[in-house]
């Protein structure tokens, strides 16, 4: 009963969408259409609609509902109850749903509350997610229905993939999806004032929110999968520019330009077309990520979530909101008037620099990891890696990295360097003299030697913009800014150290071995069985000493899951401040000996706390924005009611 | 802004471009795998000592008996090899006759894989250090060898066999035979 609940509430939400394409498309051209208020209440019920879709899948899941077809194939009775709930978007048809869910809420939430732009930008904008969602709605109930049922019903289910099985991946998927969804926001945004001409900076504080929040929630996702992909995986690498790593990177990318570029709108009424771009190449790139992943046609990591015809229908989608947005934007965008200009040496100089050299990095991401597609199609075999990615976009980071020294530092419209001279002359000084002091104390890699000097450069300078002002009057979105590009900083350091310092040991230990690495002694005391709910593992006892200080025991394993069957590296991490030892146990060797695999990765925690500082950079800027308007609007809505006081009183 | 309009078009353009090499990969049958040079060739020597106590080895000698066999490369750790053996049962109870080869596998893990799974096969040599698979050109588990009376490979089936591909290996076993 509860699944045709959610397969019921499921067909109306699409039902609705249909009616707030329609009254969107009247809507947008003449506002005065009687169709025009069905569209806001459309929305806020599509968005309730499907959160009941979507909890009817959680509780079918939750009590392992095995005549529902996708438990029975995904769920097993004997699974810990956080991993059933998680099991419910960890597959292809809950995590459609999880998609289209937090899409019409989002829907449902500007249709509430977004009463700023024209209501024929409103509208369009409606329209425009309308249309989006249409597509994932005739995807999921005519090729993906995640509420089939399934008869006879089996005893029992088949189970998660052991990788996924995890803590860390449970909420990896939809951090990302989250973020992927806010940015088709973004996009309904920017065809709804394309569409009506509405290109102002209103537009762009309007969208700004959505954008800066989609950001944050890719921000933490590429940051979990990172930190999964490191611990869960057992290779001790913790980025491998594989493609659905990438997919994930691209609409980071494009997100954060588009963030940098709507603040110059908003602020300056600068950058219109280009903002625009950005926004419909942020949810591209979402899709084409999507489309990566689900289709199959690229080998990687996220073999468990292929499925070619899906592909072709995800294709489809791609083709027509990619393609009919690129068209809506070739044939209006010359239309638009010019922004506002700007010298160079500015902060919208600074945020060009920025975005241009995001733009690069993006095309080279997008390049690298369609490249093997391209020459695939010749007959021709590559495989492209780290060799060309990490070189490649160095050339365009560095830049970047030097521009958001100083960038924060300007005002906007026109600066001089006179002014800022100061600052910049203490951030070279010290990015130099570490530059220097690395260059003379170890023998590194030019690219780590770079990245050290660089993040310390920008740790310095993040936090410039601060100088001089009242610490207590400084907006939320300031120490935003300072603490992102601290935490781009911290991240890159830990990414420079681990690069440049690492030491990697792969023996065969017999129990009473020990195996020394780098600061570390290892000794493996024994090899033990052990079982959990669903799994057994073979597992080490292994004593570690920093520096022949205390030992600390810790237990890796190599476990081996029946349902369904599979096996995962269960790696013993030991973290210190400044970095990790990290264990991960082989097979046992014909002699008996055990295969031991161990790291030691200096710093390598700074590239996640990095990455976390990122994102709560972006949370302090959001709640600074989103407070800095409901201020606006309550006053708004005040001296409104004293105007219509003084009139009755004068009347 | 003449020359504007027209250069958008441009983005357009490689959309366009992107999704028909989209469109084109996703037609092209995905073969990542890599057919072995043995096929067409006879079976290399070997002889392996049984990988179970319920079924004898497999050498070379068995494979050429004059009867036609499917040659199964699996292993107990291998989850697609769990995902086809109701298609082997299937094959088996068609009249195929299917010999095996355990990969890297250890007799108790083999034993409790084919309590499991089901147990098609009429003999299984155990093949610790993948050394006839590699002599047969099989880059991976589980594979699926045609092998005709003479020992000669006629067809090599990679990955895990499919209900759709059962009546292709029967197909196949049948050509051999002749």
């Amino acid at each position: 009963m509860i699944a045709e609940i959610g397969l019921a509430a499921l067909w109306l939400a699409a039902a609705l969408a249909v009616l707030q394409l329609i009254g969107g498309f009247f809507g947008a051209r003449d506002e005065g259409s009687e169709l025009t208020a069905l569209v806001r209440p459309a929305a806020v019920m599509q968005g309730v609609l499907c959160a009941v879709a979507f909890a009817a899948l959680v509780y079918a899941f939750a009590v392992t509902d095995l005549s529902v077809k996708l438990v029975a194939s995904n769920s097993h009775s004997m699974k810990p109850l956080a991993f059933k709930l998680s099991g419910a978007w960890a597959n292809h048809e809950g995590s459609m749903l999880l998609w289209i869910t937090v899409m019409a809420i989002a829907g449902g939430l500007i249709a509430f509350i977004e009463r700023r732009l024209p209501e024929r930008t409103m509208m369009a904008t409606l329209g425009a997610q309308a249309f989006v969602g249409l597509g994932f709605y005739l995807f999921i109930l005519l090729s993906s229905n995640p509420f089939e049922r399934l008869s006879p019903v089996p005893a029992d289910g088949n189970g998660l993939n052991p990788l996924l099985q995890d803590m860390g991946v449970s909420f990896h998927p939809p951090t990302l999806y989250i973020g992927y969804v806010g940015l088709s926001v973004a996009f309904s945004f920017a065809i709804g004032a394309l569409l009506t001409r509405q290109v102002t900076p209103e537009f762009a504080r309007v969208m700004r929110p959505w954008v800066l929040g989609s950001w944050i929630f890719l921000t933490i996702g590429i940051t979990a999968g990172s930190y999964w992909a490191y611990y869960e995986l057992g290779w001790g690498g913790w980025w491998f520019w594989d493609p659905v790593e990438n997919a994930s990177l691209m609409p980071w990318l494009a997100a954060t330009a588009l963030l940098h570029s709507a603040s110059v709108l908003a602020a300056r009424d600068a950058l219109r077309t280009w903002t625009i771009m950005l926004g419909v190449v942020a949810f591209s790139m979402s899709m084409v990520g999507t489309f990566l992943v689900r289709s199959g046609i690229l080998t990687s990591v996220h073999a468990f979530a292929v499925d070619p015809e899906r592909g072709s229908f995800i294709l489809a989608l791609l083709a027509l909101y990619i393609g009919g947005a690129l068209v809506i934007f070739a044939m209006r965008a010359s239309t638009i008037a010019e922004g506002e200009r700007f010298s160079i040496l500015s902060r919208e100089g600074a945020l060009v620099v920025n975005n241009v050299a995001l733009s690069a990095i993006l095309g080279i991401v997008l390049l690298g990891t369609l490249y093997p597609l391209l020459t695939e199609a010749f007959d021709v075999r590559v495989s492209v890696g780290p060799p060309y990615f990490d070189p490649v976009s160095a050339i365009f980071f560095i830049p970047m990295l030097a521009v958001m020294m100083v960038g924060p530092l300007l005002r906007w419209r026109k600066d001089s360097f006179d002014r800022i001279k100061l600052p910049v002359v203490i951030v070279a000084a010290v990015t130099l003299a570490v530059l220097v002091l690395v260059l003379f104390l170890s023998d590194i890699g030019f690219l780590p030697l770079i990245g050290m000097a660089m993040a310390i450069g920008v740790a310095v300078a993040s936090f410039m913009p601060l100088r001089g002002r009242n610490i207590r009057r400084i907006p939320l979105a300031v120490w935003g800014m300072c603490i992102a590009h601290f935490g781009v900083a911290v991240c890159l350091f830990g990414v420079a150290a681990d690069t440049a310092y690492q030491k990697e040991r792969l023996v065969a230990a017999s129990p009473g071995d020990t195996v020394e690495i780098g600061p570390w002694e290892a000794t493996l005391a024994s090899i033990s069985p052990v079982a959990g709910p669903n799994w057994t593992a073979m597992q080490g006892d292994i004593f570690v000493a920093y520096e022949g200080g205390r030992p600390i025991e810790t237990f890796p394993q190599a476990r081996s899951f029946w349902a369904p069957p599979g096996e995962t590296s269960e790696v013993a991490l030991v973290t210190r401040w400044n970095g990790q030892l990290y264990v991960a146990l082989g097979n046992m060797a014909e002699d008996g000996r055990w295969q031991l695999r161990l790291w030691w990765k200096p710093f390598v925690t700074y590239i996640w706390y990095g990455g976390l500082l990122i994102a709560l950079g972006g949370a302090l800027a959001l709640v600074g924005r989103v407070v800095g308007d409901i201020r606006r609007r309550y006053a708004a809505q005040r001296g409104e009611e004293r105007r219509v006081e003084e009139a009755e009183l004068m009347a | 802004m003449k020359r504007l309009r027209y250069s958008l078009w441009i983005f357009v353009g490689f959309a366009a471009a992107l999704f028909g090499l989209f469109a084109y990969q996703l037609t092209q049958p995905k073969d990542e795998f890599v057919e072995s040079a043995m096929v067409g060739e006879p079976m290399p020597e070997f002889d392996l000592p049984p990988a179970v106590e319920s079924r004898p080895g497999l050498s070379r000698a068995d494979l050429a008996d004059g009867q036609p066999k499917l040659l199964n490369v699996f292993a107990s750790w291998c989850i697609p090899c769990a995902a086809e053996a109701p298609q082997l049962e299937a094959l088996e109870r068609s009249g195929a006759n299917i010999v095996a080869v355990a990969i890297r596998d250890r007799p108790e893990d083999v034993d409790r894989f084919l309590a499991i799974y089901g147990n098609p096969f009429t003999r299984i040599g155990r093949d610790d250090i993948s050394e006839v698979q590699l002599a047969i050109g099989s880059s991976g588990v589980p594979e699926t060898f045609v092998i005709d009376g003479n020992g000669v490979i006629t067809y090599q089936h990679i990955g895990d066999i499919r209900e759709s591909d059962v009546a292709l290996l029967l197909d196949e076993l049948r050509k051999a035979g002749s």
